[in-house]
């Protein structure tokens, strides 16, 4: 199935999507990385405000290549590999409210556990795809942290339109995409013996 | 020749490098396409079509722009030695700002960016020395996200070439979607621990679709590349035929106590390129 969708998603909207859905998304982005996945929850433990509500945006695991200063254009803005984000993405999911997560190459049980009881949805993007996302990519509205963290690090907010194709990996309602297809890989591959 | 004409030279190596795809890379993609259905056939068009655009563009094809890696292959008798190391870091320096390349060194220690891809050991510089008054200088961008699927295994020598091919097959299967696949696959069989990853590396430059010249190596990465497309993993993990678009594997003499197996991914978007110098400073590009 293709659908259209736009930020702030509600729970309904997510729970009606399944894993293997086609999606294009139009609406807010707001890049984490690592080092901005720890310090949005730092601030959170800390009971400090995040500069914006991610609960009302999609989280897109990208260091977006930017030119300019102040005026920002992005140049090529890919996923990076989403698993690195696994460890954080749990909390990031129940204290913070995310509803949707974009990324690729999959995620880990957590964050589907998370996805399944608080409502929110992983769906990956083509890597390395980065010019055609970049096209999507409306206007910079803001960037936060990046004198702190560094260019690819920092929270960078980008408004697109009909972001995609994004394919639905982790669904809200227990389905998964990529973590089936690498389970029975590894299976046909202990199966394997050379000559 | 100058430093300046070096430095320029490197600049423009890097530029090439990251914002074109190379034929034998877009030749595999353009064949795996022909082979796919749904979803893989969509990702592996998305990776055409982004190639496409960045060509079209000038901006890289992708934001991950690499560590930058280049591989010197000079002949003894080439006249400008000194000036290459100190080109290839100007010019890098130089292809940042103006590419641009996505700043991608940082301090391990302070966890700071250098903000223009040079600090300790970057750009990464491999040399050999060969006969000759000519030099060849390939630039390989390399990405983290496949660069961390990257491994080495010290196996006992009983397991031997069978437990060797699979511990790759099954590495590959486990890598699943995260290193952009399809990926090619450097492997160094043999050797020492660093030799064996500067081999797998290394076997990179070899064109996708060519086969090492010893024969029974060349039957392995038949081999491999078949199993590894049959584990299903397929192009960004979302399942497909496609997993690899090749296997390159080189070998060295390993010690009786040793069998190490070093796997070096590198994600679809295989960048590359390269440039020989005469003696006389006349440059012959590639890629």
């Amino acid at each position: 199935m293709e659908r259209m969708i736009t930020t702030p998603l509600s729970e309904e909207a997510v729970r009606s999507l399944r894993a293997g859905d086609r999606v294009y998304l139009t609406g807010t982005l707001a890049t984490l990385r690592d080092a901005a996945h720890r310090k949005a929850l730092a601030l959170h433990r800390a009971g400090q405000p995040l500069p914006l509500d991610l609960s009302r945006v999609a989280v897109y695991h990208c260091g977006p290549l930017v030119r300019g200063d102040g005026e920002w254009r992005v140049v090529a803005a890919g996923p990076t590999t989403s698993s690195r984000m696994e460890d954080a993405t749990p909390e990031l999911i129940s204290a913070l409210g995310v509803r949707m997560i974009v990324g690729k190459g999959g995620m880990g049980a957590a964050t589907a556990a998370a996805c399944q009881r608080h409502g929110c949805l992983y769906a990956v993007y083509t890597g390395g795809a980065a010019v055609l996302a970049a096209r999507a990519v409306r206007r910079v509205a803001h960037v936060y942290w990046r004198e702190e963290l560094g260019e690819p690090e920092a929270l960078w907010v980008l408004e697109v339109e009909r972001f995609g194709p994004l394919t639905v990996d982790i669904d809200a309602v227990g389905g998964t995409l990529t973590a089936d297809v690498q389970r029975a890989a590894v299976d046909r591959a202990a199966g394997w013996n050379p000559e | 020749m100058t430093p300046e004409e070096m430095a320029a030279a490197v600049a423009e190596l890097m530029r090439r490098a990251v914002t074109t795809l190379p034929g034998d890379v877009l030749v595999a993609l353009r064949q795996a396409v022909a082979r796919e259905e749904e979803p893989a056939r969509n990702q592996l068009q998305a990776m055409l079509d982004n190639a496409q655009a960045a060509a079209h563009t000038g901006a890289p094809l992708c934001q991950d722009t690499g560590t930058p890696t280049f591989f010197v292959t000079t002949g003894a008798e080439f006249p400008w030695l000194s000036l290459i190391r100190p080109a290839i870091r100007e010019g890098v320096r130089r292809a940042t700002a103006a590419v641009p390349l996505r700043p991608n060194a940082v301090d391990p220690l302070s966890g700071v960016n250098s903000g223009d891809n040079v600090g300790r050991h970057v750009p990464v510089i491999y040399w050999e020395v060969v006969e000759g008054d000519r030099c060849r200088i390939t630039a390989l961008p390399k990405g983290g996200g496949s660069e961390n699927m990257s491994t080495l295994a010290m196996l006992r020598p009983s397991e031997g070439l069978p437990g060797a091919q699979r511990f790759i097959v099954d590495w590959m299967a486990r890598a699943g979607g995260k290193p952009c696949p399809p990926t090619v696959v450097g492997v160094g069989l043999g050797g020492g621990a660093d030799l064996a990853l500067h081999l797998a590396k290394r076997s990179l430059l070899r064109p996708v679709g060519g086969r090492s010249p010893l024969p029974e190596v060349a039957r392995m990465e038949e081999a491999l590349v078949e199993a590894i497309n049959a584990t299903g993993i397929g192009p960004m993990g979302l399942g497909g035929r496609t997993t690899v678009l090749d296997v390159h594997v080189d070998i060295a003499h390993r010690h009786p106590a040793s069998l190490p197996v070093a796997i070096v991914v590198q994600c679809w978007a295989h960048r590359r390129a390269d440039v020989t110098i005469s003696p006389r400073g006349e440059m012959t590009w590639s890629g």
